[in-house]
């Protein structure tokens, strides 16, 4: 299997600014700073409620963590085992090592089988390898089924969420882009449709209907695959997946490599782990499994497309390769600060949040997501939250390291931040020093601050001092006070009323 | 007990007063604090911003500075958590055995002041009195880093004269996270603002925290706004006596 992909496909947007710019442009959207900060809100109480309730969740979390792990030190091995149990079972695997290889065999086998449209399960693979796209080019419609995916495609949009795409999107806003392009590609939406929720899930519905109906070929993601019995599974809580998985003729799953488990009972783990994560319930309301094809019932050809597309290069990396744990169910999006706020599209990626943070730069290289890792405060939400204890926090230090490194070999002349971080770190090298420039910065308090405070900053300074006062600079440090007071005895007078 | 102050270099040059109230605190109690002088600085903001060899140098200044104390004490819950999750990182991938060895020494004796308070000397009442409304905010560090729990409220709770309220979404992150705040200021000042509401809410007079960066950030917004709320570390809060009041 090959290393990352030559191009960075659609893991990353090729047009999508850094981080802090869009971040900027999304901090400024009023109407998705509502959407999101209730949206995020409401499943963080839901998912701390079914947490909150089981006894053994620090067990399971830590089992699923060994689970993972322990597969993935093993997943040349699993693989093989699937392949031969999902071929045994009547099925047919193929090994794509980049999103350009899976695009090419998925539209061979669509185009195999005289059909030139599709329906598909809600699917985060085939949002990273840009398979819509690579269809659309070759002849072929591909109808998202997932009432969020369908929102999102219809408004010719990106999703801002994994496990709610259309997160960015109020009911208004869905009841406009319903009435507005629906009738463009199948059936027309309900004459004067309301933006009530039970209004626009039954033009839904009625929408997409006629796809189930008519539809010979279904692709779909998946959310694991068990190597004992080649066994293959998608956990979805609206019944569409489940229209796709059972009624086509012909399945075609495409599935990241690391999402292999080795045995059955495995599933048990998993399965608590994710509802309870994702949409904050116990159990989710539909869990489709498939072993193959069976006679009669069901697709009767089944295709599972392996697609490493930068996971093998992840998995090199011993601290970074923690992130090809994640079963996707995007707590850590719920619970971070910086996403609650920014929204997904900030992040430039299939893959947004903390999550994505820290999985996008690995999957494509650092130099084409050198921003992600920095989009972050450290605040350690996310690896609280993470039903595999995935620590983010660790991986996004170290990819930042591995950031800095790229830069450092990309250009001959050091950036200002690293002109910053050397002097920062000769002056801190000394206590000398340290004493030295504690005694400038304290002229420098005296000739700026007003009322113990500096109010504008100079340079890129000006990014903190924009909003914030700064305290200036006190006249004595803690260890010239100490000097001064102590160092002829502890008995001296305290010095506590220096400014 | 040798106790050694680590007074770190953001609180040695910018907040003197914090440092002179740990040692206060500490002396009040009974036991003598020592200055090592070497001391600098943890390495925190080279780590976390991703210059991790620029680092190295002070992860052994630290270790040879603090080399031979029963305990280092540091009012700073990030730094802390820096020596003890992070410094061990830095000696495996840059340093020698001899580094690795030191660190794996010093990490264990290692607290932050309310650790130290409350699980080593065993102390909740330390005889403080400070007559003002406050709000304690768990910083991200001291809450999910180095999990100090309800230590400092414990030790808040017994502050005579106190009046302490809640903060709404107090584990909520304010925004700062070091070079954070530059590289993503936006974001960073919509952190804040939110943070700063829920300050404002409480009607407290003062917010308190066990590390002055966030303090730093909280209360640069809150000066800068002119909101008639200041910022005070947790261990000038805990020195505050009736003679000699904050």
């Amino acid at each position: 299997m090959s290393s990352r992909p030559a191009a960075p496909h659609n893991v990353v947007w090729l047009d999508a600014p850094s981080f802090p710019e869009a971040a900027r442009k999304a901090l400024a959207d009023t109407g998705l700073r509502r959407n999101l900060g209730r949206a995020t809100a409401t499943i963080r109480d839901k998912r701390l409620a079914v947490t909150g309730e089981l006894a053994d969740w620090e067990q399971l979390r830590q089992a699923g963590a060994a689970l993972k792990r322990r597969t993935l030190r093993h997943l040349d091995g699993y693989l093989v085992q699937l392949e031969e149990a999902v071929t045994r079972a009547g099925g047919t695997v193929h090994w794509a090592a980049d999103a350009a290889e899976a695009n090419r065999i998925v539209a061979g086998l669509v185009r195999a089988t005289g059909s030139t449209e599709v329906v598909k399960v809600k699917s985060m693979a085939t949002q990273e390898i840009g398979l819509n796209e690579a269809l659309a080019a070759e002849g072929i419609d591909a109808f998202e089924t997932d009432l969020a995916e369908l929102i999102v495609q219809l408004g010719d949009d990106r999703p801002s969420h994994i496990l709610v795409p259309a997160i960015h999107r109020n009911r208004a806003e869905i009841r406009e882009i319903f009435v507005r392009e629906m009738g463009r590609r199948g059936r027309p939406a309900p004459e004067g449709l309301s933006d009530d929720p039970r209004a626009l899930a039954e033009a839904a519905r009625l929408h997409l209907r006629e796809k189930f109906l008519r539809a010979r070929v279904a692709v779909s993601g998946a959310n694991f695959a068990v190597a004992a019995t080649g066994t293959v599974g998608v956990v979805e809580s609206e019944g569409n997946g489940r229209m796709c998985l059972t009624l086509p003729q012909t399945l075609i799953t495409v599935m990241g490599i690391e999402k292999v488990l080795p045995d059955f009972a495995d599933l048990e783990v998993f399965l608590q782990l994710l509802p309870r994560s994702s949409t904050g319930e116990r159990m989710n309301p539909y869990t489709s499994m498939w072993t193959g094809v069976t006679g009669g019932d069901g697709p009767q050809e089944f295709h599972l497309v392996l697609l490493d597309n930068g996971r093998t290069a992840t998995l090199r990396d011993t601290v970074g390769r923690q992130a090809l744990a994640c079963i996707r169910c995007s707590a850590c999006l719920n619970v971070c600060p910086v996403y609650e706020r920014t929204g997904g599209h900030a992040y430039g990626s299939v893959y947004p949040g903390p999550i994505g943070a820290v999985l996008t730069p690995q999957l494509v290289g650092v130099e084409h997501a050198a921003s992600l890792p920095f989009a972050s405060t450290l605040c350690g939400a996310c690896y609280e939250a993470c039903p595999v204890r995935i620590d983010i926090p660790q991986v996004l230090a170290h990819l930042r390291a591995e950031v800095v490194e790229a830069k450092r070999r990309g250009s001959a002349v050091p950036s200002a931040e690293a002109l910053a971080m050397r002097t920062a770190g000769a002056v801190l090298g000394s206590p000398g020093r340290l004493a030295l420039a504690q005694r400038a910065a304290a002229l420098g308090g005296r000739l700026l601050g007003r009322g113990g405070t500096v109010g504008a900053l100079p340079g890129p300074l000006r990014r903190w001092s924009g909003a914030r006062d700064t305290p200036a600079p006190p006249a004595e440090s803690f260890r010239s006070w100490w000097k001064r007071t102590r160092e002829g005895g502890p008995e001296k007078e305290d010095g506590h009323d220096c400014p | 007990m040798r106790i050694a102050l680590f007074i770190t270099c953001f609180n040695d040059t910018l907040y003197p007063g914090t440092g002179r109230a740990v040692v206060r605190l500490l002396e009040r109690l009974g036991h003598t604090v020592e200055f090592p002088q070497a001391q600098t600085c943890c390495g925190q903001m080279h780590f976390n911003t991703g210059y991790r060899p620029e680092a190295l140098p002070l992860v052994r200044g630290f270790t040879e500075a603090f080399a031979g104390y029963d305990a280092v004490v540091t009012p700073s819950a990030s730094c802390a958590g820096m020596v003890r999750d992070n410094h061990a990182v830095v000696a495996e991938q840059y340093g020698d055995g001899e580094l690795r060895r030191a660190v794996a020494g010093i990490t264990p004796r290692v607290y932050e002041l309310t650790e130290l308070l409350v699980d080593v000397l065993g102390v909740t009442d330390v005889g403080a009195f400070f007559p003002h409304r406050v709000t304690y905010h768990p910083t991200c560090h001291s809450l999910r880093m180095i999990r100090l729990g309800d230590r400092p409220l414990r030790l808040l709770r017994e502050v005579r004269g106190i009046d302490l309220v809640e903060l709404p979404r107090a584990d909520s992150c304010c925004g700062f996270g070091g070079t954070f705040a530059l590289k993503n200021a936006d974001t960073s000042t919509a952190m804040l603002a939110d943070k700063m509401r829920g300050v404002l809410d409480t009607g407290a007079e003062v917010l308190c925290s066990a590390d002055n960066s966030c303090l730093m950030h909280i209360g640069g917004g809150l000066s800068r706004l002119r909101t008639g709320v200041r910022t005070l570390h947790l261990a000038e809060i805990l020195a505050a006596t009736e003679g000699d009041p904050r």
